[in-house]
Order: structure tokens, then C-alpha cells, then sequence
């Protein structure tokens, strides 16, 4: 019986003040943001996945690339295109081929993230010290064993920056994934663009949700590459 | 499956040249029917950068010669990956509006980012040794920066203006939400133009992006002081941790277009 | 702590794991050069020997030296590891068995120290605990503090450190042979010297076959057994010990190379307490004066040295000390400069020269005096050694006494 008359109450407020004025309401928040839990949910599921998989790509590409300098032209160029065709572009062309769904976001995230953590596995392999490398190959190090005992490592900090910068660009951009039918919290926004309070919960949910990521990968990385920490 | 995207595909490119009905009927859409959007896109495009650009570059300058604002610098470029274009367009509508204002202010809120970010990072690693012999010199504050720290700092800041671009390229393809009637109305309003519609003109607007970057990236091998392509320092300037402007100057410093 | 009586009571020995080189006419030419990096390179390093390849940039010396553990391929020729050519062997496995110092050291920076002492070792297959034990004899080995400093990463290391820690990883899995190209370039020359004494040091108790190359003649003739002199295109001048070298160089180039001031560099093959030093009576506090002056006349420098109970140096004496009748004690007075048993005489004549003075008290490394230096006996040392007439100066490391 209270809840009933809570609850009309509450719909009086809605209607009378927060909702109507379109204002800022923490209580409407506090209220209903359970309703986003679902979206926040698809949205770093899509985050995360195409991560992961642009990174498994970039790095298989950047190892060969590490080898065969020739190819890091090609690979950067072709990468590059994929990046700079915006988002929604991509999300429609990709649709007459794949469909509405979470996969046509995943493909198209996923081509997002390729050219930065491409290039910044090959640049953090670069800057590996010359003398290093010498004396590694000096000491006997197979081609395979120097790859990953010593430049691998010693391309961790410029890898885990190419991560940090791909998550927090893609939380952005997997705002827009609901043009491919994927969900996620632009989805949500969409649903009442007019009304302010849900623009700022959506969008600042996204906000929130870069900057967990991005702490998380920080930590990540403090804890993996401690010599870059020491002295 | 592949057929059908050639067929799709070719329906689409067919969209852009030759004109028909709409989906409901009575209103001619595609071909040059296709101008006055391309028109509203492009204008409202150069109208945001170059506010953007009247805004963060002297302010980039400006902070970049006094070191001051490392903070500032490196939070714009975070929070402007993070923020999703759409939230930021439509929740100024809101405040301001339905129409092109809205439009762009949204847009040049967008733009700043990346050209102040690659501004002031440009500003920052010039070479110390340079401006120290150009203060030894007697040059003032205002002189150092237009003589010697803006020369060098060109190709960043021209990388900035690449990556601004082609975001604002995109986000233009919003526009439709807030009532702006550019490139992207085929794909937002797609029941009346149709699903060729809705693919040509993503073709366009992709289109439109790659060509901007090419003529950006001209821009910037022109704009780039013959003494300075390509160093090899520049690799080395970029603070890890910072995970400020990824290196490389041919790279944008911002997210790709939304 | 230390008795120069004692230096290789039972006369030098090749370690058991020292291996034999031999360079058979080496030549390396780079694909798109009509001149040849190495012509025809040819000579025999015996085992536990230092072998210092020197010459002038571009002459081929690290090309030659890299040659050995294959980093660079030869063109034609061999190099014999104990008989066996290294082209035999899988080039990995081959360098394993080599120890490789580099100039710039080349440490990993993402290992603490003891990781990268332990890379071969690790890469060999040994136990945790060999490895481990292993760590702790090289850092002692090479002057470390082991818990000190198996902990640390190379950034927090310097210079001096950093080199020692490179040669300790070199020695790591006990190769028979160790390539060092310029391991003490990079360091300040105060550091560089104590560093080429401690590796003369070390040397001396593990007894490797050794190829170090220099530019630096100086580090040549004070570490090499025997140096290959170099010239452009790898042709080699000259392969002699140092006394050879300095005293009969074979021609004109070596003698350019070495140095107009050969003789002079003659110094730095001998050490002080080699030299017949000058007497002096040393006299104590408190014995009489009649017997110190009786002992005066029977030494070659007429003047007492008033030294402490344990031999120590205090104060040269006047006759007006001699006056009374024992020999007065003093304070407060600092003792006259002296110079080590383990200089060598060109450090030795530099001091003399620094502190104006025309002799010095020798200690020992306790401080004990043993004799008296002078600039004579140095003049007279280089007057002796006649050219022609060579006198060997004994092996590099037996330069030096094994325990520090």
C-alpha cells in the first residue's frame, strides 16, 4: 500500500518537476539505473572483445612485420584506411554482409583498434636498445628466443599504452554500435534522446567506464613491467 | 554471400549517381539529389575546424611554450576519446536547440582535443636546445613561438588537424538527430531512402573521410620544414605513461571517427 | 692481508677450460665494397692467454672479433675453437660457448642482475640452485656485494657496475674463451684503471683464453700477453708481447702506432717492488741514536726514516733529530708521500713527479715500507732495457698479485 503511494508520488515528482523541466535528476538516477546495467553490460562486452581480438591480429601482424620490415608500409597503410572510414560508415557497409548484431560491431571495433596497437607493438619493438639486441644474439639467443625473452619485455610499456589508447577509443566509439543493431549504452541513450538526465547517465557511464579500463590496464601495468618502475 | 554484398554494393554506388524515387514515393532522393546534403556536410565541417583551430591552436601555443598545463593536455586527450560524439550532440539540443548551432558547437567541442592535444605536444618537444639558442638570441616570448616553436611544431599540429577532421567528418554524419540535413540523413532515416541509400551513402561519407586524410596528409609533407621529415627523436618524445598523443606523427591523436 | 710472496707459488697454468683460437687466413669482404674489410688474417692464440686485437678505427678489429662467435660471417678462411672450426657449429649453440662483453654492455634492462648474469646459464638448463650459487661466486668475483645487488635493475646501477656485471655475465656458464670488444671504453678513465687491475686481478685466478680488443695502446701493452696490431684491411703489423712491441717494433707503422714516447710507455711493464729499490735505515721512536747513525752509513740513501711499530712511514729525520740520545718520536706531522709495492713505475714516476720530490718510501699492502724509490732507479731501469737486448716482463696477470 505505501509502495503504491510512494510510487504515485514519485510519478507526481516525475511529472511535475524533474521530467518535465528536463533537468538534472538524481533521484530519476538513482532510481533507474538498473536499467542501464544491461546496456553498460553489452557495451563492455563489445569493448572487450574487440580488443582482445585486434590485439591477438596486431601483434601476430607485428611480429612478422618486426622481421620483414617491408611489410609494416602496407600493414600501417592498410590499417590506417580501416581507422579513418568513420565508424558509422563502416557499421553500414558491413551490414548487407553480416547483419544486424553484436558481431557487425565486433568486426568493425575490432578494425578500429588494429592500427594503433599495431603500430605501437612495432614502435615499442623498435625502441628496443641496439645493444641489447647485440648482446643477446652475442650470448647464443635464438632469433625466437630474443623476440620474446628480451624484446617482447622490453616492448611492454609502449604496448600496454597502444592498449590503454585502443579501450578508452573504443568505449567511445561502441557508443554508436546500435547503428549495427549491437546494443550497448548508445543504444540506451537512443532510446529518449530529449531527455537529459539519460544522455548524461549513458554518456557518462561511457566516460566512467574508459576510465576504469584504463586504470585497470595501469595497474596491469605496474604490475607486469616493474623494471620500467624501479630507480 | 559475397554476390550479395557486390550486389548491395554496386546498388549503392548506383545511389550516388542516378537519382529515383523514394522508398514512400514523392520525393526525388540520390544522385545530384545528393549535392545539397554534401553541401550541409561540408559546410558545417570547415566551419567547426576552423573555430576549433582559432581556439586551440593559440591556446596550444601558447601553454606549450610555457610548459604549463601538462595536465590539462593529457586529460583532454582521454576524456575526448572516452566521450561518445552522439552524447555530447544531443544533449547540447537540449540547451541550444535543434539546428546547425548545435551542430557545430557539439562538433568544435570535439575538434578541440585532438588539435590542442597535438599542439601543445608539438609545442613541448621541440627541440630545448633550439629555443634556448633562439632566447640567447634576444627573441622575446612571441617571437620564439612564431619563429621557431610553430615551424617545428607544424607536422603535430597538422597531424591534430588531420584527425579533427576526419572525426568531424563523421560526427557530421549525425547531424539528421539534431535536425541537420547532412550526408548522414540517408543512413539515419534509411526507411526513406532505402537500404541502397543507406550503403551509398556510407560509401560517400567514407569516401569523404579518406579523401581528407590524403589531402591532410599532403598538406602536412608540404607543411613540414624540409630539415625535418621524419626525425628520429620524435619516436622518442612520447611519454609512455602519459599515453598522450600515440607516436608517429602521421597518426591521429584521438579516436577514429565515430 | 696480502703476501707478494705468494703470486703463483706454483708458476701459471692455463685453466683446464681455456680454449686455443686460431685465425687461418681470415678474410671478410662486404657484398658492394671493392676493398676488404679483412685480407688475409692469420695467428695462434694459446690457451689462458690474453690476446688484445688493437689498431686504428677501421682497421678490422671488432669485424675480426666478431668473426669468432659468428655475428659476422667470413668471406673465406677459418677460425679454429680448439681445433675445431666454428663454422662447423650451429651458430646459437657455438656462442653459448663463448662469453661476448660489449662495449655499451648491453644489459637487459627488464632483468635484475641476477637474471641477466643468469641468461645462459638458463638457457643451458641448469638448476635453480646451481644458477643461484653460481650468481653469488661472479658477483664476488668480479668485487660485488652479491645481496647487495642480485636484487637491483640496471638502471640503478653505474657505469663501473654495469661493466662488471656484463664480464660477470660473460663468465657465467664458465665458457673456455671470452670475447670482450672495448669493455672499458665507455667508463672515466679513474674507474677505467681500477677496473683494468681488477680484470688483470681476475684473470690471474681464472686463467681464460681471452680476445679483447682496444684503440687504446695503453690498455693493449698493460693487459695483453701478446697484441695483434692491426692496419686498415685487417692486415696484421705486428703479433708480439708488449716488450716486443715497445722494443722492437717491426715496422714503421706499429712504432707510429705505439707511440714516440715508447720508451716512456716501457714503464708501465714493471712494477715497483721489481725494481732493486734504494735502502734507507728505518729507525723506531725511542732506540739510540748511536745505532741509528751507525746504520745510516751502511745503505745507499744516507738519510732515517722514522717509521711506527708496525713499519709504517712516519716522518724522514734530520740530523738535528739525531742529536739526543734516542730517537725522538713525533706527532702531529703527516707522513711523507709514498708510493705502492704494486704501481707501476710509470703511475710511480708520475707521483714522484706530482709531489716534487726526488724518492719516496715503497709500501706493501699493509703499509709496511720496503724500500725507497727514486727517480734515479727509474732513469736506470730505462737505461738498462737496450734495444735489441729484450727483457720479458712476466705475463700480464702474473703482474699481479692473485689475492687482492
Amino acid at each position: 500500500m505505501t509502495l503504491g503511494v510512494l510510487a504515485q508520488v514519485v510519478i507526481r515528482e516525475r511529472t511535475q518537476t524533474c521530467e518535465s523541466r528536463n533537468d538534472f535528476c538524481p533521484d530519476w538516477i538513482a532510481h533507474h539505473y538498473d536499467e542501464y546495467l544491461s546496456p553498460l553490460w553489452t557495451h563492455l562486452q563489445l569493448v572487450l572483445v574487440s580488443v582482445a581480438l585486434g590485439f591477438v591480429i596486431a601483434f601476430a601482424l607485428a611480429v612478422v612485420a618486426h622481421r620483414r620490415r617491408w611489410l609494416v608500409g602496407p600493414i600501417t597503410g592498410f590499417t590506417g584506411i580501416l581507422y579513418t572510414i568513420p565508424s558509422i560508415a563502416l557499421f553500414t557497409i558491413l551490414l548487407p554482409i553480416t547483419g544486424f548484431g553484436f558481431w557487425t560491431a565486433i568486426i568493425a571495433l575490432t578494425s578500429y583498434t588494429l592500427l594503433i596497437i599495431f603500430r605501437n607493438i612495432v614502435t615499442g619493438l623498435d625502441n628496443v636498445p641496439e645493444e641489447a639486441r647485440d648482446a643477446a644474439r652475442g650470448m647464443g639467443l635464438t632469433e625466437r628466443q630474443r623476440l620474446w625473452k628480451v624484446e617482447v619485455p622490453l616492448a611492454l610499456p609502449e604496448i600496454f599504452a597502444g592498449l590503454r589508447i585502443a579501450t578508452t577509443t573504443t568505449v567511445g566509439l561502441a557508443a554508436l554500435a546500435f547503428f549495427a543493431g549491437a546494443g550497448g549504452l548508445g543504444a540506451q541513450l537512443m532510446t529518449d534522446i530529449n531527455f537529459k538526465s539519460n544522455i548524461v547517465l549513458a554518456g557518462g557511464l561511457c566516460v566512467l567506464l574508459a576510465v576504469a579500463l584504463d586504470l585497470i590496464l595501469l595497474v596491469a601495468e605496474r604490475l607486469t613491467v616493474r623494471w620500467e618502475f624501479e630507480g | 554471400m559475397l554476390a550479395t554484398f557486390l550486389n548491395d554494393f554496386s546498388g549503392g554506388l548506383d545511389f550516388i549517381f542516378h537519382q529515383r524515387e523514394s522508398v514512400s514515393g514523392g520525393v526525388s532522393v540520390g544522385g545530384s539529389q545528393l549535392w545539397p546534403l554534401l553541401e550541409t556536410h561540408l559546410r558545417v565541417v570547415i566551419v567547426s575546424i576552423a573555430i576549433a583551430c582559432a581556439v586551440s591552436i593559440p591556446l596550444g601555443l601558447w601553454l606549450g611554450h610555457l610548459g604549463k598545463g601538462q595536465f590539462a593536455a593529457s586529460s583532454a586527450a582521454n576524456v575526448g576519446r572516452a566521450v561518445p560524439s552522439i552524447a555530447v550532440l544531443v544533449f547540447f539540443s537540449a540547451y541550444l536547440g535543434l539546428g546547425e548551432v548545435n551542430l557545430i558547437f557539439a562538433m568544435v567541442l570535439l575538434a578541440i582535443p585532438p588539435i590542442f592535444t597535438n599542439t601543445y605536444v608539438g609545442v613541448r618537444q621541440v627541440d630545448r636546445d633550439a629555443v634556448d639558442a633562439a632566447r640567447g638570441m634576444g627573441m622575446s616570448g612571441g617571437q620564439i613561438v612564431r619563429r621557431v616553436e610553430l615551424p617545428l611544431s607544424l607536422p603535430l599540429i597538422f597531424g591534430g588537424l588531420r584527425t579533427s577532421t576526419v572525426n568531424v567528418i563523421a560526427t557530421a554524419t549525425l547531424g539528421p538527430l539534431v535536425g541537420v540535413l547532412t550526408l548522414g540523413d540517408p543512413i539515419i532515416n534509411s526507411s526513406v531512402y532505402g537500404p541502397e541509400g543507406r550503403l551509398g551513402a556510407a560509401i560517400l561519407i567514407g569516401a569523404l573521410a579518406i579523401g581528407a586524410e590524403a589531402l591532410f596528409a599532403l598538406l602536412q609533407r608540404i607543411a613540414t620544414p624540409a630539415g625535418l621529415r621524419r626525425p628520429k627523436n620524435e619516436r622518442r618524445a612520447w611519454s609512455r605513461r602519459a599515453a598522450l598523443v600515440p607516436p608517429s606523427p602521421t597518426s591521429p591523436s584521438a579516436p577514429p571517427a565515430p | 692481508m696480502t703476501d707478494s710472496n705468494t703470486a703463483q707459488p706454483e708458476g701459471p697454468h692455463p685453466n683446464r677450460h681455456a680454449a686455443t683460437l686460431e685465425f687461418a687466413h681470415v678474410a671478410k669482404t662486404y657484398p658492394g665494397t671493392d676493398e676488404p674489410a679483412i685480407q688475409d688474417l692469420s695467428f695462434t692464440v694459446e690457451a689462458g692467454e690474453i690476446c688484445v686485437l688493437v689498431g686504428p678505427s677501421g682497421c678490422g678489429k671488432t669485424t675480426a672479433m666478431r668473426m669468432v662467435n659468428r655475428m659476422i660471417e667470413m668471406s673465406g678462411g677459418d677460425i679454429l675453437l680448439d681445433g675445431q672450426s666454428v663454422k662447423g657449429r650451429h651458430t646459437a649453440a657455438l656462442r653459448r660457448d663463448i662469453g661476448y662483453a660489449i662495449q655499451q654492455v648491453g644489459l637487459f634492462p627488464h632483468l635484475d642482475v641476477a637474471a641477466n648474469i643468469a641468461t645462459v646459464p638458463k638457457l643451458l638448463g641448469w638448476s635453480k640452485d646451481r644458477i643461484a650459487a653460481r650468481v653469488t661466486e661472479l658477483l664476488e668475483l668480479v668485487g660485488l656485494d652479491p645481496d647487495e645487488m642480485r636484487s637491483r635493475y640496471p638502471s640503478q646501477l653505474s657505469g663501473g657496475q654495469r661493466q662488471r656485471i656484463g664480464v660477470a655475465r660473460a663468465l657465467a656458464a664458465d665458457p673456455p674463451l671470452m670475447l670482450m670488444d672495448e669493455p672499458f671504453g665507455a667508463i672515466d678513465p679513474i674507474s677505467r684503471e681500477r677496473l683494468q687491475n681488477e680484470f688483470l686481478r681476475l684473470q690471474g685466478e681464472i686463467r681464460k683464453t681471452i680476445i679483447f680488443v682496444t684503440h687504446d695502446i695503453d690498455e693493449a701493452i698493460k693487459l695483453g700477453d701478446r697484441i695483434a696490431v692491426l692496419q686498415k684491411g685487417g692486415v696484421l703489423a705486428q703479433y708480439a708481447t708488449p716488450a716486443e712491441l715497445l722494443m722492437a717494433p717491426e715496422s714503421d707503422f706499429v712504432a707510429d702506432f705505439v707511440g714516440a714516447d715508447r720508451a716512456l710507455k716501457r714503464l708501465a711493464l714493471q712494477r715497483v717492488r721489481d725494481v732493486d729499490l734504494w735502502t734507507t735505515p728505518w729507525v723506531r721512536a725511542g732506540e739510540p741514536v748511536a745505532a741509528a747513525r751507525s746504520r745510516v752509513s751502511q745503505t745507499d740513501l744516507k738519510l732515517p726514516l722514522l717509521v711506527d711499530d708496525q713499519d709504517r712511514p712516519l716522518r724522514w729525520l734530520t740530523d738535528a733529530d739525531l742529536r739526543g740520545e734516542t730517537v725522538p718520536s713525533v706527532s702531529g706531522v703527516r707522513p711523507p708521500h709514498c708510493v705502492e709495492a704494486d704501481d707501476i713505475l710509470r703511475d710511480a714516476l708520475s707521483d714522484l713527479l706530482q709531489h716534487g720530490v726526488q724518492y719516496a718510501p715503497v709500501t706493501d699492502a699493509g703499509g709496511r715500507v720496503t724500500g725507497i724509490l727514486s727517480l734515479e732507479l727509474i732513469t736506470d731501469f730505462l737505461g738498462h732495457q737496450v734495444p735489441g737486448h729484450i727483457i720479458e716482463a712476466p705475463s700480464a696477470s702474473d703482474r699481479v698479485d692473485s689475492a687482492p
